[in-house]
């Protein structure tokens, strides 16, 4: 079983417009949505849940006010200002450490499991989906992503399916670690701006130090072509492959109001011949 | 006054919005919060002047003193202790520095030390004073660093965060202590889902918000809908045009060069400061 996972570093770069139409490219793979806080692959590919469960992975801290003396020592030993001034838990702010807990002299306070998000898994025209939503404001994300890529590694055994493609969120902290520890390459998405080039670095970087395979693809070329050129011969440097350059098109947000992947909703266009041609290479690499 | 520029999803123009309504307004702190991919710096051109390493505590074992009880490693919430052998393992980039294993050491073994996370950037560019935060690349944890960038507020001055992407904890952490939030949007499904996102959390938060919707005129009308039936005031649209789109790829803020943006900018925050008054 391989796994492919697409990043970006910088936010906004294409990342699920293109992974939605890997998942149409490969015909019978399993997906995984690792943007669990802003997952938007659904919107592309419209998966039909078929089992859903609640993500368990913190607890957090319950006051008894029957019990509590109101001695403030529990707001003092916290390292995370998650008791008001009222001595009441700010539950956005409370990691469930459990320090309170064990100081509080009254035993006013205990744990409680915390449900943080649901997690789905669900059948696609192309295959499967293995997501999840994290509720607003909550944290654990790198934890969650951690449980969908296993569920996907399930389901993809069971149903003897051999790619996994995963769409990572941006940045490089604990969810994005967390999408691609142990997959067998990742295609980065970028774009020629100075933010494009500089996130696109770190990214590289990170990829490195995790001993994962990278591929480039510049995404929106033709708003600066000298950015494109640069990020051309970056990568030549560190002898990158760069497979694939697409330019400007608004039948990507056509296609997203549409709620279709560009392969679908325009099979003949440029755009949809360069993700062919960037997935044929992809598959040749993995060997799927 | 503290105003957070922010989004749900990526790539909608924080940084871009951010910088332009610093650099119109004029006298201001800018701070940018997305210390995963901080980018602020890249379209400021600020001076750097200075730079200091950012550290969060870790715990640290004195193998005299530690018999292997195992009481650390039971309290830990986020198993970041062991006991492989005998022999008390940390895992500092598990720990969330929250004091526990100290607390309930029979024996006092457990002491605290520094681990470098990231570094803490300080610059102008003429009356815009800039900190940016950025994380050693392979460091999962962010939250200790956009803390050490909030630190640096200067709560008596105007002050504009540039808040990370997403909505869980590093957008709860920049955005909750901040007077007003600016979430920015674009006119696409994606868009409109994850400003949803963001409108729930502050919600949850009371921070009072308003809406700038970039790129306009590209996608479909649900984003405008769903403020009207929200009751969430859409402050300013900047539209979609190549040349905006030019000027950010080559790192130059568009108000800049088309001075008609730095009016609307101020006018942005003016509208921001009377929303806080009433």
């Amino acid at each position: 079983m391989k796994q492919l996972a697409i990043l970006s570093g910088k936010g906004g770069t294409g990342k699920t417009s293109i992974t939605a139409c890997f998942a149409v490219l490969a015909k019978d793979a399993v997906l995984v949505d690792c943007d669990v806080d802003a997952p938007d692959l659904h919107m592309l590919l419209h998966p039909e849940v078929n089992k859903e469960t609640e993500f368990i992975a913190s607890k957090i801290a319950i006051i008894d006010e029957t019990k509590c003396t109101k001695c403030g020592l529990c707001r003092e030993k916290c390292k995370f200002d998650a008791i008001n001034e009222k001595l009441e838990i700010v539950a956005i702010a409370c990691e469930g450490c459990g320090v309170c807990e064990f100081i509080c002299p009254t035993k006013a306070i205990t744990l409680a499991p915390r449900v943080s998000g649901k997690s789905y898994v669900s059948k696609i025209k192309y295959g499967l989906m293995s997501h999840a939503l994290l509720f607003p404001g909550e944290s654990n994300s790198g934890k969650l992503v951690t449980l969908i890529r296993q569920n996907a590694k399930v389901l993809a055994e069971k149903a003897k399916k051999d790619l996994i493609i995963i769409d990572g969120s941006p940045g490089i902290g604990c969810p994005v670690i967390a999408s691609i520890t142990g997959v067998d390459a990742a295609l980065v998405i970028t774009e020629p701006t100075m933010s494009g080039i500089h996130d696109l670095e770190r990214v590289l970087k990170l990829l490195d130090h995790f001993n994962v395979v990278p591929f480039v693809c510049i995404n929106m070329y033709d708003v600066n072509v000298n950015n494109t050129n640069r990020i051309l011969s970056y990568c030549r440097e560190k002898s990158i492959e760069v497979i694939g350059v697409i330019p400007f098109d608004p039948i990507v947000t056509q296609a997203m109001v549409n709620g279709k992947t560009i392969i679908e909703y325009s099979p003949d266009s440029t755009i949809s011949g360069e993700i062919r041609s960037m997935w044929t290479k992809i598959s040749i690499f993995l060997g799927v | 006054m503290i105003v957070a520029v922010a989004s749900g999803k990526g790539g909608t123009g924080k940084t871009s919005v951010a910088v332009n309504l610093a650099i119109s307004v004029g006298n201001v702190q800018l701070l940018d919060c997305d210390v995963e991919e901080p980018n602020a710096h890249l379209l400021l051109n600020p001076k750097i002047y200075r730079k200091e390493p950012v550290c969060n505590l870790i715990p640290k074992v004195d193998r005299e003193l530690c018999n292997a009880c195992g009481e650390c490693t039971k309290f830990c919430q986020f198993n970041a202790i062991f006991i492989a052998s005998d022999k008390l393992l940390i895992f500092p980039e598990l720990c969330h520095s929250c004091g526990g294993c100290a607390l309930v050491c029979p024996t006092k073994a457990i002491t605290w030390e520094k681990q470098r996370i990231g570094t803490l950037n300080f610059g102008s560019a003429d009356d815009v004073s800039l900190v940016y935060g950025e994380l050693d690349v392979s460091k999962p944890l962010s939250v200790p660093l956009i803390k050490a960038v909030k630190n640096q507020i200067n709560k008596s001055g105007n002050v504009i965060l540039d808040s990370p992407p997403g909505t869980s904890c590093p957008f709860v952490e920049t955005a909750s202590d901040s007077d007003f939030c600016l979430l920015v949007t674009e006119p696409t499904p994606f868009g409109l889902h994850d400003l949803k996102i963001a409108v729930d959390v502050l919600r949850r938060v009371a921070v009072p918000m308003g809406v700038v919707v970039n790129r306009a005129g590209i996608g479909d009308r649900k984003v405008y809908d769903y403020c009207e039936k929200e009751g969430i005031e859409i402050l300013l649209e900047i539209p979609y045009e190549r040349r905006i789109a030019e000027f950010y790829s080559k790192g130059v803020p568009f108000s800049l060069e088309m001075p008609e943006w730095a009016e609307k900018f101020q006018i942005l925050y003016s509208k921001i400061k009377e929303i806080l008054k009433e």
